[in-house]
């Protein structure tokens, strides 16, 4: 039952992101072209996910656990760090020149277009470097 | 010059958006867990353990969508790609490498960060957004002339 939860959880993610245009880079990137071909829908997506969260995570939150498990796994960290910046800077970046996120690749990959294939492979590829990055810096440090 | 111009489309964005919350919503009520897809993906790839098939069920759920649409539907969302591979490959190396420096993307920072009320999400969610924006102004209107 659980697995069957989580993948329900999955698919209407994924649902949201394919009716929302997420998955769909030349839409993704329409947004970001203030001083071009200008198109505000991802506006709404984020209004409308946030909102929706936020009032959601109130009232879920209000419970002692979830439902599958023993607490809330929330993240801890709340430094505004160098890493932190640098991260979302570069994932801008990158963002800015594909038009995929992760959370809006992963869907579209269901549509069988080969260029989100090439996308995840690249984004997993840098994902691993990251690990050896993070590894190399802090060998560096010691 | 840009062949990719997009229709404004504010009701069926904000819907989808509304569903990206309800299962974000969904995740928190039923696993305790924040929808980041950064994270998801990160530690079904790269860390092995039994905790895992909860997050290979989700991905599995949503690499599935687009044929739950097309069943429903009759057709797939579109997936209108205005950037060859190179671009792809190169910007998709800077998406994994930047959200693992950041701890997380859109659905962890801009949605449920936001939602959370985190700060340092904020941060992040400003920093990428604003990055995203000088990225597109670059490439489309000072590259490509």
């Amino acid at each position: 039952m659980p697995l069957f939860i989580a993948s329900l959880v999955g698919l209407i993610f994924g649902l949201g992101i394919s009716l929302s245009g997420m998955a769909n880079p030349a839409k993704v990137i329409n947004f970001f072209d203030l001083a071009g071909t200008w198109d505000p829908s991802l506006a709404f997506v984020m209004g409308g996910a946030v909102t929706v969260t936020a009032i959601g995570y109130r009232w879920v939150l209000k419970g002692p656990t979830p439902v599958f498990g023993k607490e809330f796994s929330m993240p801890s960290v709340k430094a505004i760090d160098r890493p932190l910046l640098a991260g979302a800077a570069t994932f801008g970046v990158g963002w800015g020149i594909a038009g995929f996120c992760p959370g809006g690749a992963l869907p579209a990959l269901g549509t069988g277009v080969p260029q989100v294939f090439v996308f995840v492979m690249a984004m997993l590829a840098g994902m691993w470097a990251a690990g050896k990055l993070r590894s190399w810096l802090t060998n560096r440090s010691a | 010059m840009n062949d990719f111009a997009t229709s404004f489309t504010p009701l069926q964005s904000l819907s989808g958006g509304i569903l990206i919350g309800a299962a974000a919503v969904l995740l928190m009520h039923y696993y305790g867990r924040i929808f980041g897809a950064t994270g998801i993906l990160s530690a079904a790839v790269f860390q092995r353990g039994a905790d895992n098939r909860w997050r290979y069920a989700l991905l599995l759920g949503m690499v599935c969508a687009p044929l739950v649409m097309l069943m429903a539907t009759g057709s797939m969302p579109e997936v209108s790609v205005p950037v060859g591979y190179p671009a792809l490959i190169l910007g998709g190396f800077l998406v994994g490498l930047g959200v693992m420096f950041g701890n997380g993307c859109t659905s962890g920072h801009g949605v449920c960060g936001l939602a959370r009320f985190s700060v340092r999400s904020l941060a992040a969610t400003l920093t990428f957004m604003a990055s995203t924006a000088i990225t597109v102004f670059i490439v489309r209107h000072v590259l490509a002339g």
